[in-house]
């Protein structure tokens, strides 16, 4: 089975977030980045069904240096290739140039199965993973918290759905986006570190790709970001005095009649 | 300018999701003039297409077994069939597990722009701008389409106001446009038996942390929860431990809220937990340490011990809102 998984760097969800001078974008200074916590569950699923039915777990990153980092940490944990995708006509791309250019280089890989991470924790977008299955004329099936393998080209899936959920049944190709509860993400072991730096990670950049670059980064774009504000500020309120009892009646008493919640 | 604009009308099992009706309202006050149609697909659902063209809109509908389940698939080929008959400049969606779904491949189809999760979205020029939040709420952005280009965009829900019943719209029954075979197929579907709304959509939220101690502490959390009617929350430390579900986690790895009331007991307040829920109208926190991050955003603070303030806050609240 040849599996690919996409993988996004993301200021960890323990960040400060500022905006930066520009107001439209973040201030990047002292941001730690992390592989995006969803595609951790991707690249578990990945793993698992390389175990259960053999192959080839190729992961593709788009970015500069750093997503170098996080397709190591990916073939630390046991991938078996990384294909970093970096060219200046990809710079701000929207989710859709994202999109052709993953569909791009995943379709060369012609992989059975295409797993990602259900949403970013940057832009709070999830679309790139279901528009990669559109663009590759593949069936998709999004935040996928359950997987049962029936055979090397069927699974069973459960995805949430408002108050439950629901269970599908897939056919090979497809793509799966990961949502937390999926499995338990493995650490990378001392021996899966070293081996990683001899594992291949090859640059493509658009020619290699063979992408019309005028379909894709900032000239393509069809959606921009123009301004970034912090949330409304929230004061610190009242603190409420007294003993248990003391208390509990007098917060009943002010949502009651100041802030008129109840 | 006028705008010329679709929106999916979600159903399951017969049944119209209220938000729809929202995301026609707010259709209708950004049309500036121009159209608003709604694509609606499943199986026996023609009270679904009236309740629609009740709003004045004019309602495409696709009734047919082999729609009875959502399917991206057959969903978006639907959609498709929709768009190239309607022409519209942007397409709406609802931002719930189907809509999520679906806008972004009927996005990709058209070569489309794509805006998620809209807290607002206006006619702008020849294009239009959307606020969303980022970072699981840290910023927010204003996020512009190029003019011209067509775009789809999903709709949080409970931010519009729903269209009001103005009668006369037209019904038109569609050709099914779905492929015969399917690569992802819907099995069956599993409701949870719950009278709690929906964390995501919820006017009260009641959330406990790790100052519970142990799994079946959260029962507190529960017997505060019930006199209000609220759902259910918890910070990812809880969820971590494997106390409570992944669904009901808020904060950036999880479910962003913004309800009426948020009720945080025993959680300290990590920062992309708080990311999460700082846009709640009002907040009361109870922790017993007084230093903890959580109390610099409540509206309402109680230093004290969860074990002994809950179960005395339900009894109260029992008094309350009976």
């Amino acid at each position: 089975m040849k599996i690919a998984v996409l993988i996004k760097q993301v200021p960890s969800s323990e960040a400060k977030i500022r905006v930066g001078g520009d107001g439209r974008s973040i201030d990047t200074d002292g941001v730690e980045y992390v592989v995006n916590p969803y595609d951790e569950f991707a690249m578990e699923a990945a793993l698992q069904a390389k175990e259960k039915f053999g192959g080839e777990v190729v992961v593709f990153g788009l970015g500069g240096d750093k997503v170098e980092e996080s397709l190591r940490q990916c073939l630390a944990l046991g991938a078996d290739q990384a294909v970093v995708l970096r060219d200046a006509a990809f710079q701000g791309s929207d989710s859709l140039g994202v999109a052709r250019i993953l569909a791009a280089a995943v379709k060369g890989a012609e992989p059975n199965l295409v797993f990602c991470g259900k949403v970013g924790i940057d832009r709070d977008d999830a679309a790139v993973g279901v528009m990669v299955a559109e663009l590759l004329g593949m069936p998709h099936v999004s935040v996928v918290t359950e997987l049962e393998w029936t055979d090397e080209s069927h699974c069973k899936v459960g995805r949430e759905i408002e108050g439950g959920s629901e269970t599908l049944e897939v056919t090979l190709p497809a793509v799966l986006t990961a949502n937390k509860g999926l499995n338990e993400p493995r650490y990378a072991s001392l021996k899966g570190i070293m081996m990683a730096k001899k594992k291949p990670m090859e640059v493509k950049d658009a020619a290699a790709l063979g992408i019309d670059a005028s379909t894709v980064g900032s000239g393509a774009a069809l959606t921009n970001v123009v301004k970034m504000e912090p949330p409304a500020e929230r004061t610190a309120g009242k603190m409420i005095q007294g003993d248990a009892a003391q208390m509990v009646q007098e917060l009943v008493r002010v949502l009651k009649d100041e802030a008129k919640v109840l | 300018m006028a705008k010329k604009i679709l929106v999916f009308g979600e159903q399951r099992g017969g049944a119209l999701k209220k938000s729809v009706l929202e995301i026609i309202g707010l259709a209708q006050s950004i049309s500036g003039g121009g159209s608003v149609d709604v694509v609606t697909m499943g199986e026996g659902i023609g009270s679904v297409g009236e309740a629609l063209a009740a709003t004045g809109a004019s309602v495409h509908v696709a009734d047919d077994a082999s729609l009875a389940q959502p399917s991206p698939e057959a969903y978006v080929a639907q959609i498709d069939a929709a768009v190239q008959a309607v022409q519209p400049d942007v397409v709406l969606f609802t931002a719930s597990a189907m809509g999520r779904d679906l806008a972004p491949r009927v996005a990709a189809r058209m070569g489309a722009g794509f805006i998620s999760e809209c807290i607002s979205l206006d006619a702008n020029g020849d294009g239009f701008a959307a606020k969303k939040s980022m970072y699981g709420g840290k910023v927010f952005a204003t996020v512009e389409s190029k003019a011209g280009a067509k775009l789809v965009a999903t709709v949080k829900p409970g931010a519009h106001k729903a269209a009001e019943a103005a009668g006369g719209g037209a019904v038109n029954a569609m050709a099914v446009a779905a492929p015969s075979s399917l690569g992802a197929k819907v099995t069956s579907v599993q409701q949870q038996a719950t009278d709690r709304p929906d964390l995501a959509e919820a006017d009260v939220i009641v959330a406990g942390g790790r100052g519970l101690k142990e799994a079946e502490n959260f029962k507190l959390i529960e017997e505060v929860a019930t006199p209000l009617g609220a759902a259910l929350g918890a910070s990812r430390a809880i969820v971590d431990a494997g106390w409570v579900p992944h669904h009901y986690q808020v904060g950036q790895t999880g479910i962003s809220v913004s309800p009426k009331l948020y009720i945080a007991i025993g959680i300290s307040g990590a920062i992309q937990h708080l990311a999460g829920m700082r846009q709640s109208g009002c907040i009361v926190a109870i922790n017993k340490d007084a230093e903890a991050p959580i109390f610099k955003v409540a509206d309402y603070g109680l230093v004290g011990d969860a074990f002994e303030i809950a179960p005395l806050l339900a009894k109260e609240l029992e008094k309350a809102c009976s």
